[in-house]
C-alpha cells in the first residue's frame, strides 16, 4: 500500500507563445510549473483547482500527450520520458485516462463492441478468442448490461456514455486510471451512480487513480489524499481529513469557503477573494497567490514559499506553501482589507 | 491593427515572389522558342540568335528573373512580339475595363447575394426560402459563357436598347450579370446559412431579452456577425471572378485585359501573356490584402497565429 | 402559497416542441409564483425543463415550440395574452434575464459599454451619450474596476467573471422588478461564483426586486433561495420555503437528490444513487414521471399522475404517498429513501 506507483518531480510544461512581427516566440504559458508529487498504489489522488490552474495539463503530461518541457515521470520504476513514442504506447496499457466529455472522446460511428475490442487490439491484451468473453463481462462491471454491445454511442446517456468511456479504459487492464473531469458533466444523481461504481472497481481491480476535478464535493468523496494547485504550482497537499478539516494555505480556506454548502441552516463565514485568477503567461512574482491573498505581505511579493510542514500544526504528509502557515494560525497575523 | 498590417503585407511578399516567378517561368516552360517567334519564321539562325541575344535569353536564368522583376517594377513589360507596342500601355485601358467589370460584378453579386440570402434566413423553410435556394443552385451550376449566350440570346437580340457587345453605358448589363450571377449565388448560400448560424447564438437571445426590436435583432446584432464568413467569401470570389472575365469578354467582345491575355495565347505573343497576367495576379494578391485587413475589422476577436 | 403579494405566478404552463418525432412536452404543467422581493429557486436535473420555462416566461420560445397553454401572470396582467410589442417594453424593463454562458451571451463585435446602453436606450428614451453614461454607473455598480475604460472593452477582452458582471449589468439597467437568472455562476470558477452571487444578492436588497433563480446546484439554492421549486420531467415536484425543503423534504425525487449529493463539508461513506436515468422528455412514462426511479412506487403510481397538493407544512408535493389515496406500506420517505441498486 505504500509504494509509489507515480512519482512525479519538478514537472514543468510551457506552452510557447508567439508574437510579433515575425511570430517569433515571445513568452510562454507557464501552465505547470515545477510541481512534484507521488501516487501510491490502491490509492486516488486529487488534483483538485480552479479553471486554467494545470489540472489536465499535467494529467496529459504525465502520459505524454503533450510532452512535457522538463522533470521526471517514473511510473512502476520506469522513467516514462526516456522510453520511446512506441513504448510509450505499450506503456498507456497500464495507465488509462478517462476524459470529461464521453462523447468527444469515443468515436461515434461505432459500436461499443468495436470501441472496446478495439482498445484490446491496440494493446494484444486479450486473445481474439475471448474478446467477445471479456467484452461481456466488462459491460457487466460497468453496470451496462451485455444486450447493449451492438449500440452506438448516441443510443446511451451522458452517465452511461461516460460507463462506456471506463469500461474501454479497464479493458486493458490498466494498473492506474487518470479521470479528467470523468464526472464532471453529470447530473447529481447520475454522478453519484458514477462515482460509486469508480470506487467499487478501485477495490474489485486493486485500481490507482489520479482523479482531476474542480469539484470538492467530488473530491471528499472519492479521495484519500487531495493536491489543491493555484496558477500551475501545488499550494497544498495532504490527507484528504487533513484538507478538508485542517487547511492550512489561503487559497484553499477560500475555496472551501467559496463552496455553497447544500443546507440553508449552515451559515459559514465566506472569504470572498479580489479580483480575478491572474494569467499564468506572467504569473505573480513571489507566492502566486499574493495578488489577491488576504494575508499577504512584501516577503510574499518577493520570495517563492516553498512546500513545508509543522510536525506542530500539520498530519504527517500534510504540506502546504505559505510564507506564515504559523502566523496565520496563531492569529498573529490577520486579513487585511 | 497596425502591426496586424504591417505582417500580413510582410507575408504579401513571398507571394508576390512565387506569382513573378511563376509568370517568368511559363515563358520558358511554353512550348516554342520565343526568339525565333520573334526574329519571324523563316529568319536564319543568326538573326535568331542576335534576337535572343537582344532579349537577354543567353543569360543564366536568376539574371533574366532579376531584370524581369526589375523592369516590371518600374512599369515595363516589353514589347508585344506582333506589334512590337509597348505592353504595359497597351495593358492600363484594358486593365480599366476589366476592374470595372469585375467590381461592377462583384456589386451585383454582394448586393443581390446578401438581400436573398437574408431573406432566405429569416424566412426559413417559407416558399421564398425554398425558391432563392433553387434560383442559387441553378446560379451555381450554370457555366457563366452559358449563361452569357443565353442572355445574348433571349434579352439582347429582343431588348434592343441592350447592346450585346463592347462596353460602357447600357454595354455592361449583359455582361455584369453573367459574371456576377454564380457569386450571387454563392454568397446569398453563404450568407443564409451563416445567419442562420448566428441567430442562434445566444447573444441573440440576450438581445430578444433585453427588448430589441426583431428588425435590429436582424439588421444590428446578427447581420454584422453573419458577415465575417461572408467577406472572406467575397474575397475569395473575385478571383474567381478575375478567371471569369476571361471569357466573359470573349462571349461579349470585351476590350479588356482577359480577353487581351486570350488574342495573346492565340497569336503566341508571350510579353503580352506574361504581362497581363502578372497584373490579373498581383490585383488578385491585393484585394485579397484588402479583404483580409476588412475581415480583421469586422471581427476583432481574431488573432493572427 | 397564495401569497397575495407575488409578482409573478406561473399556473399550470405548457411548452412543447412540435418536432418531425412528434411533441416533446418540455414543460407540461409547472406551477409556483415568486413573492415580492424574495428569490425563488428552481432546481432539477439537465433536461427538466428549467430554461424552457424561464423564456417561457419572456416569451422567448422559438419555433418548433409553443407555449400550449397555462397562464404567466406579472403584476396583475396575463403576458400570455400580451401582445409581441407589449412584451418588449417589459422585456429588458420589468423582466430582465441573465444567461448561463457569459462567454458566448455577449455579441463578440459590440463594446460591453455598447451593449449595457441599448436596452437603456430602447426603453428610458434616452440619447446615446446619456446611455453610454449609465452604462459606465452600471459597470461601476457590478464591480468592474476602471469602468471608464472598460464601456469601451470588447467581450473577448474580459473573463468570464467579469463577463457575467456584464450581463448583469446590461439585465439591471433599467432596474427591473423581476430577474430572470439561468444558471448564472455554473459556468464560473467556485472563488467567482462567490463574488457573484455576492454581487447578485446585494443588489437584490438595494434595489428591491424579486429573482427566479435557476440552477442545479443545490448548495446554491441554500444559500442565496428564500424559496425552492424542484422541476422534474416537465412537472414541479416538490415546493416549499428554503429550510423546509432541506430539513423535511417529502418527495422521493427531492430526497434522492439530496443524498447522492458529495458534500465537501461532511464525510459520506456511500453515496446514495436513484437509479436509472432522467426520462426522454418523447418518452415520459404514463404515471408519475418518477415513478420507474422511485423505490417506493407502486402500481397506483406507474398508472395516474399524482397532483401537486399542499401538505399544509409548507410543502406542495406532487406524490401519491401523501394522499388518502396512498394503498403501498407506510413510509417515511427521508429515513426509508434507500437506492435498491448501488450502481
Ligand atoms: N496546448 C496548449 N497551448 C497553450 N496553452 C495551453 C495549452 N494547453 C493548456 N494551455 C494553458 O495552460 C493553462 C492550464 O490549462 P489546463 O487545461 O491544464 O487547466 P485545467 O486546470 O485543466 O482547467 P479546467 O478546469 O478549465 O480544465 C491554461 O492557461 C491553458 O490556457
Ligand atoms: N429546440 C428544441 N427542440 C426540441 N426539444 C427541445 C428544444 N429545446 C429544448 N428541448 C427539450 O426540452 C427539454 C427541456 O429543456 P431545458 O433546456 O429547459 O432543460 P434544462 O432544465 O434547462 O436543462 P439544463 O440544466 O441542461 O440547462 C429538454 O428535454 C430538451 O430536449
Ligand atoms: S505566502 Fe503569503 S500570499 Fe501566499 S498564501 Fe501565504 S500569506 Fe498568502
Ligand atoms: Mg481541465
Ligand atoms: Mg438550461
Amino acid at each position: 500500500m505504500t509504494t509509489d506507483l507515480l512519482k512525479v518531480r519538478n514537472l514543468k510544461q510551457y506552452f510557447p507563445i508567439k508574437g510579433g512581427i515575425l511570430g517569433r516566440k515571445v513568452n510562454d504559458v507557464k501552465a505547470v510549473d515545477d510541481i512534484s508529487f507521488e501516487v501510491k498504489a490502491g490509492e486516488t489522488l486529487s488534483i483538485v483547482g480552479e479553471s486554467g490552474c494545470g489540472k489536465s495539463t499535467t494529467g496529459r503530461a504525465i502520459l505524454r500527450l503533450d510532452e512535457p518541457t522538463s522533470g521526471e515521470v517514473e511510473f512502476d520504476g520506469k522513467d516514462l520520458l526516456a522510453l520511446s513514442k512506441k513504448d510509450m504506447r505499450k506503456m498507456r496499457k497500464n495507465l488509462q485516462i478517462i476524459f470529461q466529455d464521453p462523447y468527444a472522446s469515443i468515436n461515434p460511428r461505432q459500436t461499443v463492441r468495436q470501441i472496446l475490442s478495439e482498445a484490446m487490439n491496440i494493446q494484444g491484451v486479450v486473445p481474439k478468442d475471448k474478446q467477445e468473453d471479456r467484452i461481456k463481462e466488462l459491460m457487466d462491471t460497468v453496470g451496462l448490461g451485455p444486450h447493449q454491445i451492438d449500440r452506438f454511442p448516441h443510443e446511451f446517456s451522458g452517465g452511461q456514455r461516460q460507463r462506456i468511456g471506463i469500461a474501454r479504459a479497464l479493458s486493458v487492464d490498466p494498473q492506474m486510471i487518470i479521470c479528467d473531469e470523468s464526472v464532471s458533466a453529470l447530473d447529481v444523481s447520475i454522478q453519484a451512480q458514477v462515482l460509486n461504481l469508480l470506487k467499487k472497481l478501485q477495490k474489485e481491480l486493486d485500481l490507482t487513480y489520479l482523479f482531476i476535478s474542480h469539484d470538492l464535493g467530488v473530491v471528499r468523496h472519492i479521495s484519500d489524499r487531495v493536491l489543491v494547485m493555484y496558477l500551475g504550482k501545488i499550494v497544498e497537499i495532504a490527507d484528504k481529513k487533513s484538507l478538508f478539516d485542517n487547511p492550512k494555505h489561503p487559497y484553499t480556506k477560500t475555496l472551501l469557503s467559496a463552496i455553497p454548502v447544500p443546507d440553508p441552516t449552515v451559515k459559514k463565514e465566506q472569504i470572498i477573494l479580489k479580483g480575478d485568477v491572474p494569467s499564468p503567461i506572467d504569473p505573480p512574482s513571489g507566492c502566486r497567490f499574493h495578488t489577491r491573498c488576504p494575508f499577504a505581505t512584501d516577503k510574499c511579493k518577493n520570495e517563492d514559499p516553498e512546500l513545508r510542514t509543522n510536525d506542530d500544526l500539520m498530519a504527517s504528509g500534510h504540506r502546504a506553501a505559505c510564507h506564515y502557515i504559523e502566523e496565520i494560525e496563531s492569529g498573529e497575523m490577520q486579513p487585511h482589507e | 491593427m497596425f502591426v496586424y498590417t504591417i505582417r500580413r503585407l510582410i507575408q504579401t511578399i513571398p507571394v508576390l515572389i512565387g506569382v513573378t516567378l511563376v509568370v517568368f517561368l511559363m515563358m520558358h516552360l511554353i512550348p516554342g522558342d520565343p526568339a525565333q517567334i520573334m526574329a519571324g519564321e523563316r529568319a536564319d539562325a543568326e538573326t535568331v540568335e542576335l534576337t535572343r541575344d537582344r532579349l537577354g535569353l543567353n543569360d543564366p536564368l536568376p539574371v533574366q528573373y532579376g531584370s524581369f522583376v526589375w523592369n516590371a517594377v518600374q512599369g515595363d513589360l516589353g514589347n508585344s512580339i506582333r506589334s512590337g507596342r509597348d505592353v504595359s500601355a497597351e495593358i492600363v485601358p484594358r486593365f480599366w475595363v476589366t476592374v470595372e467589370l469585375a467590381v461592377y460584378s462583384t456589386i451585383l453579386s454582394v448586393f443581390m447575394g446578401l438581400i436573398a440570402g437574408i431573406i432566405s434566413a429569416t424566412r426559413r423553410n417559407s416558399i421564398s426560402d425554398m425558391v432563392i435556394m433553387v434560383v442559387a443552385l441553378f446560379g451555381l451550376s450554370m457555366p457563366n459563357f452559358w449563361l452569357g449566350l443565353m442572355l445574348i440570346q433571349y434579352i439582347g437580340l429582343t431588348v434592343g436598347w441592350i447592346p450585346v457587345s463592347g462596353w460602357g453605358g447600357a454595354a455592361v448589363i449583359l455582361p455584369v450579370i453573367t459574371l456576377g450571377t454564380a457569386g450571387a449565388a454563392i454568397i446569398a448560400r453563404m450568407t443564409r446559412s451563416s445567419m442562420l448560424e448566428v441567430i442562434h447564438q445566444d447573444y441573440i437571445r440576450t438581445a430578444r431579452a433585453k427588448g430589441v426590436k426583431e428588425r435590429y435583432v436582424i439588421y444590428k446584432h446578427a447581420l454584422r456577425n453573419a458577415l465575417i464568413p461572408v467577406v472572406t467569401v467575397v474575397g475569395l470570389q473575385f478571383g474567381v471572378l478575375l478567371g471569369g472575365a476571361v471569357l466573359t469578354e470573349t462571349v461579349f467582345a470585351i476590350n479588356g485585359l482577359g480577353r487581351f491575355v486570350v488574342e495573346g495565347i492565340n497569336q503566341r505573343d508571350f510579353p503580352i501573356v506574361q504581362g497581363s497576367v502578372l497584373v490579373l495576379a498581383l490585383l488578385f494578391v491585393l484585394v485579397n490584402f484588402i479583404v483580409d485587413i476588412s475581415y480583421r475589422l469586422l471581427n476583432k476577436r481574431i488573432e493572427l497565429d | 402559497m397564495t401569497t397575495t403579494n407575488s409578482i409573478i405566478k406561473v399556473d399550470d404552463l405548457q411548452t412543447s416542441f412540435f418536432t418531425h418525432k412528434g411533441e416533446i412536452k418540455a414543460v407540461d404543467g409547472v406551477h409556483f409564483d415568486v413573492p415580492a422581493g424574495k428569490t425563488l429557486g428552481l432546481v432539477g436535473e439537465s433536461g427538466s425543463g428549467k430554461s424552457i420555462t424561464s423564456l417561457s416566461i419572456m416569451r422567448l420560445i422559438e419555433s418548433p415550440g409553443k407555449i400550449k397553454g397555462g397562464s404567466i401572470t406579472f403584476n396583475g396582467e396575463d403576458l400570455l395574452a400580451k401582445s409581441e410589442a407589449e412584451m418588449r417594453d417589459i422585456r429588458g424593463n420589468q423582466i430582465s434575464m441573465i444567461f448561463q454562458e457569459p462567454m458566448t451571451s455577449l455579441n463578440p463585435v459590440y463594446t460591453i459599454g455598447d451593449q449595457i446602453a441599448e436596452a437603456y436606450q430602447i426603453h428610458q428614451g434616452k440619447t446615446k451619450k446619456e446611455a453610454l453614461q449609465k452604462a459606465v454607473d452600471m459597470l461601476e455598480l457590478v464591480g468592474i474596476p476602471s469602468p471608464k475604460a472598460r464601456v469601451k472593452a470588447y467581450p473577448h477582452e474580459l473573463s468570464g467573471g467579469m463577463r457575467q458582471r456584464a450581463m448583469i449589468a446590461i439585465a439591471l439597467a433599467c432596474n427591473p422588478q423581476l430577474l430572470v437568472a439561468d444558471e448564472p455562476t455554473t459556468a464560473l470558477d467556485v472563488t467567482i461564483q462567490a463574488q457573484i452571487l455576492r454581487l447578485i444578492n446585494r443588489l437584490q436588497d438595494e434595489l428591491g426586486m424579486s429573482m427566479l433563480l435557476i440552477t442545479h446546484d443545490l448548495g446554491v439554492v441554500a444559500e442565496t433561495c428564500d424559496y425552492v421549486a424542484v422541476m422534474y420531467a416537465g412537472k414541479i415536484v416538490e415546493y416549499a420555503d428554503v429550510n423546509t425543503l432541506f430539513s423535511n423534504p417529502k418527495h422521493p425525487y427531492t430526497v434522492g437528490l439530496l443524498k447522492s449529493l458529495p458534500r465537501h463539508d461532511i464525510d459520506q461513506e456511500e453515496l446514495e444513487v436513484i437509479k436509472g436515468m432522467v426520462p426522454r422528455p418523447d418518452e415520459l412514462p404514463e404515471g408519475c414521471r418518477f415513478a420507474p426511479r422511485c423505490p417506493f412506487a407502486t402500481d397506483l403510481c406507474r398508472e395516474r399522475l399524482p397532483d401537486l397538493e399542499d401538505l399544509g407544512e409548507g410543502n406542495q408535493v406532487r406524490c401519491w404517498i401523501h394522499t388518502d389515496q396512498w394503498n403501498g406500506p407506510e413510509v417515511n420517505v427521508k429515513d426509508d429513501y434507500r437506492s435498491a441498486e448501488s450502481t
